[in-house]
């Protein structure tokens, strides 16, 4: 791998791959099998309900209270148990994080996006499965995000950060 | 099956979704992070000679697939597991939203906004193109999103991931109390 490919995908990003191997691609069919389950969850607590969303930032309600903070504590107990044991993929590569530097994009940009969720009701992954339970409509929004994902990567060298 | 059907209650929900960060990691170092896919799209379809566009987009083709089984969650979900009665809600937010006309609980989204005739309005506009905007060009310039910062950061304690939070959640009060009344009222 490139080290520069590998300094552009990180940049401003909390997500990239971290693994090193290369694979055939049905390797991937694990993660769809893993997005599916994910998008079925989100139906079933609402999580993908504009009106859940709208509950949420009125504090009408602690259903998306109750899903984030508990979601936040399983994942914080298992990285603190993968860190603990060492374990390793099922590949047998070790797990690896990268610690992210503050920027004022993380304020600029955070509330941008919030005015947009809390607009349109759903963040990223909701948008997705919101088209599958067949609100297609919410394609446009789709095509909107990745006009604005676009948008700041064409004006990224002169937004504050 | 019946009880499948119903709305899941948050304490399973949440910690389900939680389990998404170790499960990606141990099936292959993978972070959770959805809005990175709307900058694969960017990379894959439209790269413009922007260097934020170009790098090896193949390496991400895992989340790809990930967001395209949420895409089939929602319809598995949909068609078998769909919960028969409308959406049951805050009885003030039903007095709010009735005094814009919205009624219709019987699907996620409302109907009476999600739809392809109100997209063609100015409100429709607004709340479809102008949000889902927001929402594209934020989330790229926070560096994340719920997923990303709300659950993957903050489950690696990451402290910046605690600041873009913070904001997500302060620009959502300012649009839900603030700007969406002005908006739909």
């Amino acid at each position: 791998m490139n080290h520069t490919d590998s300094e552009v995908r990180r940049q401003d990003t909390m997500c990239v791959n971290e693994s090193q191997l290369q694979h055939r691609w049905y390797h991937n069919i694990k993660y769809l099998v893993v997005g599916v389950l994910f998008g079925i969850v989100f139906v079933k607590a609402e999580i993908i309900s504009w009106f859940r969303i709208q509950e949420m930032f009125r504090f009408q309600s602690f259903h998306m209270y109750g899903i984030i903070g508990s979601a936040v504590i399983v994942g914080m107990l298992s990285v603190w148990l993968i860190r603990k044991f060492n374990i390793r993929t099922i590949y047998g590569e070790p797990i690896t994080f990268t610690p992210k530097t503050f920027n004022k994009g993380q304020i600029y940009g955070g509330l941008l996006f919030g005015l947009g969720w809390g607009l349109t009701g759903a963040c990223p992954g909701p948008l997705f499965v919101q088209i599958g339970t067949g609100a297609t409509v919410v394609a446009v929004v789709l095509l909107s995000a990745i006009a604005g994902t676009w948008l700041y990567g064409k004006l990224r060298d002169n937004l504050p950060h | 099956m019946e009880w499948l059907k119903q709305p899941w209650p948050w304490y399973i929900a949440g910690p389900l979704v939680g389990l998404t960060v170790p499960v990606l990691l141990i099936l292959g170092n993978k972070h959770f992070g959805i809005s990175a896919n709307l900058r694969h799209a960017c990379a894959m379809c439209f790269p413009s000679d922007i260097k934020f566009f170009k790098y090896d987009y193949k390496k991400e083709f895992w989340n790809l697939f990930f967001v395209i089984g949420a895409f089939g969650g929602g319809i598995v979900a949909s068609l078998w597991l769909a919960n028969p009665q409308p959406i049951e809600v805050n009885a003030s937010l039903v007095a709010e939203l009735a005094g814009y006309g919205i009624n219709d609980y019987s699907s996620m989204v409302p109907q009476q906004l999600y739809n392809w005739d109100y997209l063609l309005s100015a409100k429709g506009l607004i709340m479809m193109v102008g949000g889902g905007f927001l929402v594209g060009f934020g989330s790229r310039y926070a560096g994340g999103c719920t997923s990303g910062h709300s659950i993957m950061g903050l489950s690696t304690l990451q402290w910046p991931s605690l600041v873009a939070t913070i904001s997500f959640m302060a620009g959502g009060f300012l649009m839900a109390n603030v700007l969406l009344p002005l908006i739909l009222g």
